[in-house]
């Protein structure tokens, strides 16, 4: 813009400043009464200078938050490419079910016989997940994607010490989530990588060659973070069980094949589920996620604590060891509670409303999206892999080459033309890569619009025209940030500046 | 006399008198972007070859280093914890990441030779 405004504001977007700036000594939205307190009863404790909370009104501080939410993107405001993430759609009917008093006020110390509802609700949750993934048991606490990662390997580890064996390492793909190998090491074993071969899928060879007795599991992502399905799943699992050890999978793409596929059928032991992506409400969804883990025959009797169970006299919640029933052998449990109840409602309303057939339908369409993006774009970007892809489409920075422009560079550009960036340098597996996960939400005209943005930029920059690309984004409320200070001299406080001594 | 050899993870191994020092390639350091955070091993710990031995932390990713050669660690480069930027300015001299006495030399042979590396970079 060329003529600068006076205020410093351009029409809706306001330059705000942060709260401790704007914040005025004296000044608050509320009256309170001084409240004296003797000293004997803070027995030294008073607090002798300003805490520093700044003084707004009420109407000022509510404006600061109205305006910085205004510099947000959504799923709310447009097409969320973020791969790896699931930024589908939240269905409004979710959060209007979540809101129900008689969900969303239980106390988790509530007498069980008075939430028989949530339990209900939490059961039928289990059949839908039970069922969608052919596995005979689910554990209901962790509440995340890598909570239910450690809570799998952890029960995995219950098993291996039931049977007296001693098993130390756990083999992960190059191409895994960080949390994978995070999770293992956490419940105490060695991570071994597996190599990725060039084709993007896990070597059987490589895996042969790693597989031994002191191997407790193989962890696999499928479809892989490059968003291709293991073919060689099957034998892969009949690999890794006849060395003994367990299969664990990663669900965090199950959004894929919810509906077509039951990791049960692939011989997987433990899957945790973000039911948070899977099911909606993704990052930003107004809520806490939830990473349920299904479980194998041969691992159910490990499962955590709470156990919930349906008798004559309804529904139960059984917190100890001691009250199991037969054949139980809980690990432990995972947290205080009993996992995240609204994210079990969303859920459960998430499949209610779209039925069997419409998960299958939301899954195939992830799919046809992502394959739309990656055949529309693939004559000027380049994608690593041949062939289809899954519910992601995965390019490289081959295409730039020569250009001068990065992959971080073209990613900066698309906040320029309206959108979230798509995740970058991820997975590792690959030089620059781009991943692409449109979901199912996009309809075709939306795709095509985002097709058309970026078939410019990659042509633009292929033809030596980089002004777009130089320094991006210019119209965000903020240029470039330089990433590398911000992690290399971070400034985590805001202090106030000196003020000028008053003269004596 | 010193020779240099290399893994295809992009570590490096210069060794002197029967002590490697190891870091990770300019192509490493290249790919990693600016790096932001170094984690170095403790001084004793031994390491098997090709086992973790550092990590390495950029604005892009966190990598793991390797040990292209078993050994036990002699000496980090403490200077990397207060500018981990000598990575990039100087990923083969100044951004060394640690020392190791070499539990068996003949490991060597099976690294690449410069030459045999900076063919292999050209290939990727």
């Amino acid at each position: 813009m060329s003529l600068p405004t006076i205020s410093g504001d351009r029409g809706l977007d306001h330059e705000e400043k942060l709260i401790f700036e704007l914040g005025r000594a004296g000044v608050t939205g509320v009256d309170l009464s001084d409240v004296k307190v003797s000293d004997a009863r803070l027995s030294g404790l008073r607090r002798r200078g300003t805490i520093g909370l700044p003084g707004l009104s009420e109407p000022e501080a509510v404006r600061h938050y109205v305006r910085l939410s205004r510099m947000n993107y959504a799923i709310d405001a447009g097409l969320y490419p973020l791969g790896s993430c699931t930024m589908k759609h939240n269905p409004r009917l979710n959060e209007k079910l979540a809101r129900l008093p008689g969900f969303a006020d239980v106390h988790p110390l509530a007498p069980q016989s008075t939430v028989q509802g949530a339990l209900a609700l939490i059961a039928e949750l289990m059949r839908w997940l039970t069922t969608l993934t052919g596995m005979p048991a689910v554990a209901m606490s962790p509440k995340a994607g890598a909570h239910g990662e450690l809570c799998g390997i952890l029960t995995i580890r219950a098993a291996i010490e039931a049977r007296g064996e001693k098993r130390t390492r756990v083999l992960v793909p190059e191409s895994a989530h960080g949390t994978n190998p995070a999770s293992a090491t956490f419940a105490g074993f060695t991570v071994d990588e597996v190599k990725a071969p060039p084709e993007g899928r896990v070597d059987l060879e490589s895996l042969r060659g790693k597989l031994g007795p002191d191997v407790a599991a193989f962890m696999l992502t499928n479809p892989n973070t490059c968003g291709l399905f293991e073919r060689d799943v099957l034998e892969i699992a009949a690999m890794v069980h006849k060395c003994g050890a367990y299969f664990y999978a990663d669900g965090a793409n199950f959004n894929a094949i919810a509906g077509r596929v039951r990791p049960g059928d692939l011989g997987v032991d433990a899957m945790h589920i973000n039911l948070h992506k899977t099911f909606s409400t993704p990052h930003g969804g107004g809520g806490p996620g939830a990473g349920p883990v299904v479980l194998s025959a041969r691992l159910a009797p490990f499962a955590p604590l709470p156990l919930l169970v349906h008798d004559e006299k309804g529904f139960r919640l059984i917190e100890n060891r001691a009250d199991v029933p037969e054949g139980a052998k809980p690990f432990g449990r995972m947290c205080a509670f009993h996992g995240q109840m609204g994210m079990f409602v969303r859920a459960l309303a998430y499949m209610l409303s779209h039925g069997r057939d419409g998960i299958r339908q939301a899954s195939e369409d992830a799919v046809l999206s992502a394959n739309y993006v990656l055949a529309s774009l693939k004559d000027v970007m380049s994608a690593p892999f041949e062939g289809p892809c899954m519910h992601e489409a995965l390019f490289d920075e081959h295409f730039l080459h020569g250009t001068g422009v990065t992959t971080l560079d073209f990613a900066k550009v698309m906040i320029d033309e309206g959108y979230h960036p798509m995740t970058v340098y991820f997975p590792l597996v690959v030089h620059g890569a781009m991943l692409i996960e449109p979901t199912e939400s996009e309809s075709k005209e939306s795709l095509d619009r985002f097709i058309h943005v970026l078939r410019t930029m990659a042509l633009e920059a292929k033809a030596g025209k980089k002004e777009r690309f130089e320094g991006a984004p210019r119209l965000a409320p903020r240029r470039r940030l330089d990433e590398t200070a911000a992690s290399r001299k971070p400034v985590l406080r805001w202090k106030a500046p000196d003020l000028p001594k008053a003269a004596e | 006399m010193s020779e240099t050899r290399f893994t295809e993870q992009h570590e490096w191994v210069r060794v002197e008198g029967g002590e490697g020092t190891i870091g990770i390639t300019r192509y490493a350091t290249e790919q990693l972007g600016d790096v932001v955070y170094v984690e170095l091993p403790a001084i004793g710990k031994t390491i098997a070859k090709g086992a973790e031995g550092a990590v390495v932390e950029s604005v892009k990713a966190a990598s793991e280093v390797y040990a292209p050669v078993g050994g036990t660690v002699t000496a980090v480069n403490e200077a990397l914890g207060a500018d981990p930027a000598k990575v990039n300015s100087s990923p083969e001299e100044d951004g060394w990441f640690f020392k190791i006495k070499l539990t068996n030399a003949a490991e060597l042979s099976q690294l690449m030779s410069e030459d045999k590396y900076v063919e292999y970079v050209k290939g990727l």
